[in-house]
């Protein structure tokens, strides 16, 4: 799922700017879950415009707000609503924002900082394990990856700079080498395998933006 | 003398460093080397070290080739992507530098611009295979170089206190057999650690030189002790420095010593003086080196 951090409200205000209603959109699904862009959040949201003076007209939670074709048919579900307001408030990741640009002939003002991709531990908590390379080595380290999780992105071992197999640039996290060499080591590999391993430079002509997925959906 | 003629003679090697300033006048460091004359087989121009934006290490060692100085290159990950690794690496060639380290580098947020883009597009291994693709005539893509290939005597670091030290042993072999010439370590202080560290290394055929971060004062050995990784003073030394009435000559006394315990297990000693290279001199003069 997406990452996304609510940004401050005085910061929300201020980009809002002089629009005096607004129409706020949320999130169902990852915004949801974390607590940026739920239901709770968005009449949360809706309260505070009121309390400093402005009108928000309405609001809506798609199931998934960057799925456009859903976003649309909800923001024309709407539409008086939305033709009423100055701009439209967007509480989702950049995806989602994008997707409601793309639909509505309004100004669109992001309430989220979008952080990262990210796996969900608990409640509460997620962390950055992938970051969409588009050639998945994880395999290779025995399903934890190097180039999401070490802040240099290294695949032939660890710099100089762990202290008793903590990141020295992250100090609360594990050296991702730490980590491979141990899950390694409990799977029956000793350090002759990565000896072995002789990675690619990462290709980052597949990384050139923006990305693409378009193929022929299989029907039934 | 270059590193090259220093490792072909089998002899001790000894190296030192100067950095380049936050600033356009390289004079202060020119001197600062050339405490150093006739007496190292290296000066390693640090690459804009712990992530602090500086003059560049190629500019600096123009300036020592100028003075007479034999200089090593370090070229760090950091701030340049292949495209400019390579291109530095041939202009370095093309102004007769050959000596050069390579080190993945430290992140851009423990520098004075935490802001700024890491790129880290290679690291340390790649940039060594890279260089070696260049001696071979043919960049990373396969394309062939103009003329006579350069060629380059390379290096490598390594973290002996690294904890744990299995990994980092591992990368170590990567990078000699990526094309690693020499290695200079991270300071150590404790001989017997050292000795250690070099017999899991195990025979790897080329020449080993200890890190060594002269002491300049009790505080300095703390701070080190809490924000370097895998850098342990011993208590021992930090006590003689605080005692010490005359810390120069104590630092000089506690470098001389450690030297001497070193020297059974490595091919030679890498300085690191932060500015002391004069007191390097006498360290050397005392050690008949």
């Amino acid at each position: 799922m997406i990452a996304t951090e609510a940004k401050p409200r005085e910061e929300v205000l201020e980009r809002l700017g002089d629009a005096q209603s607004v129409f706020i959109v949320g999130c169902g699904d990852c915004a949801t879950l974390c607590q940026t862009g739920g239901e709770f959040e968005v009449e949360e949201m809706k309260k505070y415009l009121e309390q400093v003076g402005k009108k928000v007209t309405g609001s809506v939670i798609p199931d998934a707000t960057c799925n456009v074709l859903d976003t649309a048919r909800l923001l024309r579900k709407n539409k008086e609503a939305v033709a009423e307001a100055d701009a439209i408030l967007v509480l989702a990741c950049g995806s989602g924002v994008q997707a409601v640009a793309e639909k509505a002939a309004k100004r669109v003002v992001a309430g989220c900082d979008t952080i990262f991709l990210s796996t969900q531990e608990r409640m509460g908590q997620f962390l950055e394990r992938c970051i969409c390379c588009g050639e998945c080595v994880v395999d290779q380290y025995f399903g934890i990856c190097p180039r999401a999780r070490c802040p240099k992105g290294q695949l032939y071992g660890p710099c100089g700079g762990y202290n008793n197999g903590k990141c020295e640039v992250n100090p609360d996290e594990d050296c991702v080498w730490a980590l491979i060499y141990e899950r390694a080591r409990q799977l029956g590999y000793g350090p002759e395998y990565f000896e072995n391993l002789q990675p690619e430079p990462t290709d980052y002509e597949k990384q050139k933006r923006p990305r693409r997925l378009v193929f022929e959906p299989r029907r039934g | 003398m270059g590193m090259r003629e220093a490792i072909e003679s089998g002899k001790f090697i000894v190296t030192t460093e100067v950095a380049p300033p936050k600033g356009c006048h390289l004079d202060h460091m020119l001197q600062e080397a050339a405490y150093c004359r006739g007496r190292v087989a290296g000066v390693n121009v640090t690459d804009l070290q712990s992530s602090v934006m500086r003059a560049s290490s190629l500019v600096g060692c123009i300036k020592l080739k100028e003075i007479g100085m034999p200089p090593v290159l370090q070229m760090v990950c950091r701030d340049r992507n292949r495209l400019s690794l390579q291109s530095e690496l041939l202009s370095a060639a093309a102004m007769g530098i050959t000596d050069v380290l390579c080190l993945t580098g430290d992140y851009t947020t423990l520098g004075d611009d935490p802001h700024a883009k890491p790129v880290f597009d290679l690291d340390s291994v790649g940039l060594l295979k890279a260089a070696r693709g260049l001696m071979e005539g043919y960049d990373m893509a396969g394309q062939e170089l103009e003329g006579e290939p350069p060629q380059f005597t390379l290096g490598c670091v390594v973290n002996p206190g690294a904890d744990p030290l299995e990994p980092q042993i591992m990368k170590l072999h990567k990078k000699v057999e990526a094309g690693a010439q020499f290695v200079q370590t991270q300071a150590t202080y404790d001989p017997q650690q050292f000795a250690d560290f070099m017999r899991q290394v195990g025979d790897i055929g080329v020449p080993v030189l200890a890190g060594i971060v002269m002491l300049k004062s009790a505080g300095m050995a703390r701070f080190m002790n809490e924000n370097v990784a895998g850098v342990t003073v011993p208590d021992e030394m930090i006590q003689r420095m605080k005692k010490a009435k005359d810390k120069v000559a104590t630092s000089i006394e506690i470098t001389v010593e450690l030297v001497k315990g070193l020297m059974p297990y490595c091919q030679g000693v890498h300085m690191m003086p932060l500015g002391w290279n004069q007191h390097v001199v006498t360290v050397l003069d005392e050690l008949g080196l």
